[in-house]
């Protein structure tokens, strides 16, 4: 199921993600700002990549901006917004 | 005979400062400090060019000196503790030569040697006379201690007061003396109140902070070190702060009277004094109102030297009689090497001031630090700048463990046998990677922005352009 509506999870403070997500038509774009880039760029990237692949979320615009979020978070908070962007919470 | 002169201009002009030549400063007005951006736009205006800036410490309120340095006025840079702001435009290599970084022991050491010789020192003092005693107990701009102006005004070849409260003379209680003195001039202000010093640091709430500030100070009441004539520096951070404050518990229950409190002076370490749990402070720089208000009326709060503080060229030092020092850290590696000059992407903003000579000389250094921050773990397999080497660090308290030091065999078993959580370093880096991932090494760049120099003079690290 794709996403409905333009929906947001988390806050900007510290060791937190903020991620929006919104409807898009041909697959998965992602936007990422964070305060670890150099360190855990690629990793967040993963985890995001990850998490919709297992929400089955196969079009998407989707902005993180992480402020040193551990992986669990950000995994929660795209979660969250995913939901969110489908009308289910 | 007159010392009084009308301007900064006219006290460089008549100090006889030159192209190439070098300036002093020190920071006790912190980031409220006016002082040096006056000079320096004074000494710019005057053409004068290729001089080296030794400013005890630099801060954000100092961003325009950047701009004396692209237009050629300043190429070269001796500090102790360079702020984040301001430390970034530098990390990005707009001076042609390298910063070098002293320890605030190392600084006064190589200025009384003439290894690194000041020519003309600029005072700022809150309260001054005419002849140039001076002191920073007293005046609008007050900051307490003087201590890292000493050094300057014994050794160099021209001292200037600039002062924004001239009284007759002689002035009352003075701590840098007229005898050192060339020149005093008045200026409205030197400094902003509100950047100068703080309001009262507030203890950690957060329950991490709390956790490793007791565990602190469980480390030290099993350290056999807490007895009478105990002695103690701590950091002015939440979480050092709050380690105090069990410490202070503990020593009150336990009806123990230390020697002294040394440092950078809190009101927290004030409380300490007042209710019995020091004989003294030792103060080089106070922190907030409190100190300046106590060092100010309480004899038993004396002001130090950083020749006295903490130089390794000293016939004593107060570092040398110290038994704790509780510090922080950025980084910190399986060797207990310490980062506090650099962030996690290689830009300067810090520096050792008295990290270095305090671990080198008490006999129980102490690092406090979460095990990670923003998903950076603290424990790295090499720091990306040695601040403070290893051999002079013996705890790193966490919240996930106590990891001491190999070298300190015995300190090992007396935490064990308080039963106090020993984690081996490299267990607790895996542990800490466990829950963060593991970082990808940042590149550094090629070229050298800064040189870190131990308190002995010795190059500890460099500092690379960050990419």
């Amino acid at each position: 199921m794709d996403i409905k509506k333009r929906a947001a999870a988390g806050t900007m403070e510290s060791s937190d993600a903020y991620v929006e997500i919104e409807p898009a038509s041909q697959g998965v774009s992602l936007e990422l700002e964070s305060v670890v880039l150099n360190q855990f760029g690629e990793q967040i990237r993963q985890t995001v990549l990850s998490v919709l692949a297992q929400e089955g979320v196969e079009n998407a615009k989707v902005r993180i901006i992480d402020r040193g979020a551990l992986e669990c978070v950000i995994r929660a908070r795209v979660e969250a917004a995913v939901c969110r962007g489908r009308e289910e919470a | 005979m007159s010392k009084v002169v009308n301007s900064i201009r006219e006290a460089v002009r008549l100090a006889g400062l030159k192209d190439g030549m070098t300036v002093s400063f020190h920071h006790h007005l912190r980031n409220g400090d006016y002082v040096l951006n006056m000079v320096m736009e004074e000494i710019a205006a005057l053409g004068i060019r290729d001089l080296c800036v030794n400013a005890s410490s630099l801060f954000d309120v100092h961003l325009p000196l950047t701009e004396h340095i692209r237009n050629g006025v300043v190429t070269n840079l001796i500090s102790d503790y360079i702020s984040g702001g301001i430390g970034r435009v530098l990390s990005t290599g707009i001076l042609p030569n390298p910063i070098q970084f002293r320890t605030h022991g190392g600084r006064p050491f190589d200025i009384s040697t003439g290894k690194t010789p000041i020519d003309v020192a600029f005072i700022a003092a809150p309260t001054a006379d005419p002849m140039g005693n001076c002191s920073g107990k007293y005046g609008p701009s007050a900051c307490g201690s003087l201590g890292y102006a000493f050094a300057d005004a014994m050794y160099a070849k021209k001292v200037v007061v600039i002062t924004d409260n001239l009284v007759p003379y002689p002035m009352q209680d003075f701590s840098i003396s007229e005898n050192y003195v060339d020149y005093v001039v008045t200026v409205d202000a030197i400094g902003n109140p509100k950047g100068i010093v703080s309001g009262t640091t507030k203890i950690t709430r957060d329950p991490v902070g709390l956790v490793m500030a007791a565990n602190a100070a469980k480390v030290i009441q099993a350290s056999g070190l807490l007895k009478d004539g105990f002695s103690f520096q701590t950091g002015a951070g939440g979480a050092t702060l709050a380690a105090a404050k069990f410490l202070k518990d503990i020593m009150l229950k336990e009806g123990i009277q230390g020697s002294f409190g040394l440092g950078g002076i809190t009101g927290y370490m004030v409380d300490m004094l007042r209710s019995g749990c020091f004989r003294s402070l030792m103060d080089v720089q106070c922190f907030d109102l409190k100190a300046v208000e106590s060092i100010r009326e309480d004899p038993r709060h004396q002001e130090i030297s950083a020749l006295q503080y903490a130089s390794p060229g000293s016939k004593s030092a107060v570092v040398d009689s110290l038994d704790v020092v509780l510090l922080g850290a950025t980084e910190i590696d399986t060797d207990f090497n310490v980062n506090v000059h650099t962030d996690s992407n290689g830009y300067i903003m810090g520096g050792s001031g008295g990290h270095s000579d305090t671990s080198a000389g008490a006999k129980l250094s102490m690092i406090i630090a979460p095990m990670f921050r923003a998903r950076l773990p603290i424990v790295t397999d090499r720091v990306s700048c040695i601040s403070t080497p290893g051999r002079d660090i013996d705890v790193l308290v966490t919240q996930g463990g106590i990891a001491v030091n190999p070298k300190n065999g015995e300190l090992t078993q007396r935490l064990k046998a308080a039963g106090l959580p020993i984690v081996d370093i490299q267990e607790l880096k895996e542990k800490t990677e466990r829950l963060t991932g593991k970082p990808a090494p940042v590149p550094k760049g090629d070229q050298v922005v800064a040189q870190v120099i131990g308190r002995n003079g010795d190059l500890l690290d460099q500092i690379y352009k960050p990419l």
